[in-house]
């Protein structure tokens, strides 16, 4: 199974094993990483589980659709050209090791 | 001396279990224990009707939390279990099965229920087999099993739910009908011109929109299931299923025998305090004063919910809770997002910026120049500086508003400019 690293706001490294096509800010919620909210269930509604994408990672993404990319603009941690929400990256063999630090604050 | 405190909430939903990880997290020490009825650990009620309706989320990934995070914050998860009763005096909540558990405070996080069919009232308890509310997992698990291909589909109420229901619906191939009593779409909660844009939404979909229509009853085939709606202009539809979501009945039957004042919700003060100042109420269940609208309130939503939850979380453990937000919501049908926020009651004017047919617009409900609402459709980034507005009741010019060529921030520093050297409107 892929994995991905989750770094927490405290700078302690957390790294899950997420099955293919889970979204990350599930497999977060699952693995009781407090720092992703996910307050509106992965609906891209909330902007809650921000996240910051490491290269070369962040490449192998799709673009944030228009919603996703929306709301990046208002996250209550700075917006950075790194920036996704977690409930829209599904997992995949590509984005295997992928490092993601966690916004500091999500709401 | 605090940390044996027992912290008992009844109700699992998101602002129960809200609370209760809030509270570990804002340094309760005593033992938190989280009732519910539903045989399930806590999850997400929005995908119910929208995701989860389509077959594209399953109830593993719905959960609040993992499994495992209820253990690690050490708090005991009560699922299938009822209250049936508060003793106050006592200081102690039963349970179905007699069980009496004490709490030095308790939050009463009870959530609603579907508002009955009046004409099915006497059959609440035992209604039709295809006959649906939705409320539930189990709820979304028995109206997902019935969506298939060529059925037809009868919705009953023009709400959000609804439309959420028949947008997926029509996902799945069916015949899809909504009727709706009242004179336009989502009456309680949207202007005209929102209504009339998801009256097009739905119909260009293919679903056969009707309002002004009243359900008179329905007609069942020898084994008791619906073949029919039955409208009391005497329309007949033929139905294989039909769902209604005619409105919420908030769970204040528990606060009530307790003697706790209640009306059309459980009546908190601003601390979220029940009459009984040992007992709050959260969610959904909760009536209030809005300071930002300077009347009670009660907000069904999960933005509502979870930010009681944080704000009671933050009182239980004395710590300065956040300042209160504008209440918001979100809606999605076919590739369409609204998201909400505000309260439009007592608005008089409605400005559209943008462009409804092109599924890219905001609403704003304004009194006099005061921002009171804004509806934004698939228009995100607008949201977010609307929920600011709301929340600090900016008036903007209104034909600004309306100019698509000029800036939302820009209107928005303006109008604050303005209300900064104004004096305060009625001296709130």
């Amino acid at each position: 199974m892929p994995n991905a690293i989750f770094v927490l706001p405290d700078g302690q490294r957390e790294s899950v094993e997420v099955a293919n096509g889970t979204h990350l800010m599930r497999a977060a919620v699952n693995h009781g990483i407090h720092a992703i909210v996910g307050d509106c269930g992965g609906s891209a509604a909330c902007a809650t589980c921000h996240v910051y994408v490491q290269e070369p990672w962040l490449q192998r993404l799709p673009a944030p659709s228009a919603t996703e990319d929306q709301l990046l603009e208002a996250t209550a941690s700075p917006r950075q050209p790194n920036s996704r929400l977690s409930c829209q990256i599904q997992m995949s063999d590509a984005l295997d090791g992928i490092i993601i630090d966690v916004a500091p604050t999500q709401w | 001396m605090v940390s044996d405190r027992h912290l008992l909430i009844i109700g699992n939903g998101c602002g129960g279990t809200e609370l209760a990880f809030a509270a570990r997290a804002s340094g309760w020490a005593g033992p938190i224990t989280l009732i519910g009825d539903e045989p399930h650990e806590p999850y997400h009620r929005p995908p119910l009707s929208k995701a989860y309706l389509v077959g594209a989320a399953e109830l593993s990934s719905l959960g609040l939390r993992g499994t495992a995070a209820y253990a690690t914050a050490q708090i005991t998860l009560l699922a299938r279990h009822r209250a049936v009763a508060i003793h106050r005096s006592s200081k102690q909540v039963e349970l179905a099965d007699g069980r009496r558990l004490p709490y030095d405070h308790l939050v009463l996080a009870l959530g609603g229920r579907p508002r009955p069919l009046p004409f099915m009232a006497r059959q609440a308890e035992n209604p039709p087999r295809n006959l649906h509310y939705l409320r539930t997992h189990d709820d979304a698990r028995a109206i997902r099993d019935n969506l298939h291909l060529g059925r037809r589909l009868v919705v009953i109420g023009g709400g959000y739910i609804g439309l959420e229901v028949a947008a997926a619906a029509v996902k799945s191939g069916m015949q899809v009908a909504v009727l709706e009593a009242g004179q336009q779409l989502l009456g309680r909660v949207a202007a005209a011109p929102v209504a009339a844009f998801y009256g097009y939404l739905h119909r260009s979909a293919g679903v056969d929109i009707r309002t002004s229509v009243q359900v008179q009853g329905f007609e069942f085939t020898p084994d008791g299931a619906i073949h029919a709606v039955v409208c009391a202009d005497g329309t007949r539809l033929p139905a294989d299923v039909v769902v209604a979501g005619i409105g919420l009945l908030p769970n204040s039957e528990l606060a009530s025998e307790a003697g706790l004042s209640v009306d059309d919700g459980i009546i908190v003060d601003e601390r979220l305090a029940t009459s009984d100042p040992g007992i709050m109420a959260i969610g959904d269940c909760a009536r209030g004063f809005s300071t930002l609208y300077q009347r009670s309130v009660r907000i069904e939503s999960v933005p509502n919910a979870l930010e009681q939850a944080r704000k009671a979380a933050a009182l239980l453990c004395d710590k300065p809770p956040r300042p209160d937000t504008a209440p918001w919501f979100w809606s999605d049908q076919y590739s369409v997002s609204l998201k909400a926020v505000g309260l439009s009651q007592g608005y008089d004017r409605l400005v559209i910026r943008g462009e409804p047919q092109e599924r890219d617009f905001s609403a704003f409900y304004l009194k006099g120049k005061r921002i009171l609402a804004v509806d934004t459709v698939n228009r995100a980034q607008e949201f977010q500086l609307c929920k600011a507005a709301v929340l600090q009741r900016l008036e903007a010019d209104p034909e600004a508003l309306a100019d698509e060529t000029l800036p939302l921030k820009s209107i928005f520093a303006m109008a604050s400019h303005t209300h900064a050297v104004s004096p305060p409107e009625n001296g709130s």
